[in-house]
């Protein structure tokens, strides 16, 4: 398979995802290994009523599928993977009415595992608002 | 020194889960994702209903691994809000009509959040329940667990921090 028909491959398979639909996630990069995707804000996602800030599990879940798509980019890697561990550590609650930008990097593979990091901002200045590192299998 | 006689048990739990309703349904995110809890005294139970929507692969088909984590996290904050509100929702002293207008109590806010997939989850009705194993003043520390059909075969399990609110 070429390196294109996988990114289109990639991308096919993220726009399939229901839950990835039900967010509205978007990607809006893709190249060997790194993906960048966004998340508007929705209102459905508010986790804290009182301040309008989502719910840490919406930004899980755009940084997990981020974190997955940057593995089936991966050059080295077959289109599919599973999530094995991931870890986030959430800086501070994004801003409310943002769009969150997740970008993830498969920084390392082995015959069975991948390794990623990535980080999420909401597009202000105030630096992330969540990183995270997780590993993921090679092939489901 | 007068001996309050116990409260009838219709109006301990009527308090009780007026409050835990409060509590869950003013939370959109919450309702997003079709979470509702079951409470046996002051433990809760979180129950994933199952939606087409959580699908995160649909070849399998698998529940999405963001979804399962926001499953544990929110269980987590939950019982670690519920467990905040016990002692005044006992004493009698909680407002439960103020609750349920929306006065909802200050959020704890997640600090760090670490899931271990165990197996894939399957396109059907998930439950979980989490515990604290560490409350101070500032942090509390939280285990939480998810099952589908076997309590002994849970498909993900997390270790959580949070930082808790001062104004409580």
């Amino acid at each position: 398979m070429t390196a294109e028909q996988k990114i289109i491959d990639a991308k096919e398979f993220i726009r399939r995802i229901p839950h990835a639909r039900a967010l509205n996630l978007s990607m809006e990069e893709i190249d060997n290994g790194t993906v960048v995707m966004c998340m508007p804000y929705d209102t459905q996602l508010i986790g804290d009523p009182e301040t309008g800030v989502l719910h840490g599990g919406a930004v899980s879940t755009l940084i997990d599928t981020c974190c997955g798509a940057a593995v089936m980019s991966h050059p080295e890697t077959p289109a599919t993977t599973a999530t094995l561990d991931l870890r986030i550590a959430y800086m501070r609650g994004a801003k409310p009415g943002q769009t969150i930008t997740a970008r993830a990097t498969c920084y390392h593979v082995t015959r069975t595992i991948a390794f990623v990091r990535a980080t999420a901002d909401d597009g202000t200045s105030d630096g992330p608002v969540a990183t995270a590192s997780g590993t993921f299998t090679v092939g489901a | 020194m007068v001996k309050r006689s116990p409260e009838p048990v219709q109006v301990v739990k009527k308090r009780r889960d007026a409050a835990l309703t409060a509590l869950a349904s003013g939370v959109p995110y919450i309702q997003f994702l079709g979470i509702s809890f079951d409470r046996r005294g002051d433990e809760l139970t979180g129950i994933l209903s199952y939606d087409e929507k959580l699908i995160g692969n649909p070849h399998l088909p698998a529940l999405h691994g963001g979804v399962t984590a926001a499953f544990l996290e929110v269980t987590a904050i939950m019982t670690l809000s519920w467990s905040r509100l016990w002692g005044s929702m006992e004493s009698g002293a909680l407002d439960v009509a103020s609750l349920e207008a929306g006065n909802l109590p200050r959020m704890p806010k997640t600090i760090d959040f670490s899931v271990d997939y165990l197996r894939s989850g399957l396109p059907r009705d998930a439950y979980a329940r989490a515990t604290i194993t560490r409350m101070g003043r500032r942090y509390a520390s939280l285990r939480a667990e998810a099952w589908q059909d076997n309590r002994a075969r849970p498909f993900a399990e997390a270790t959580a921090h949070f930082l808790v609110p001062l104004d409580q």
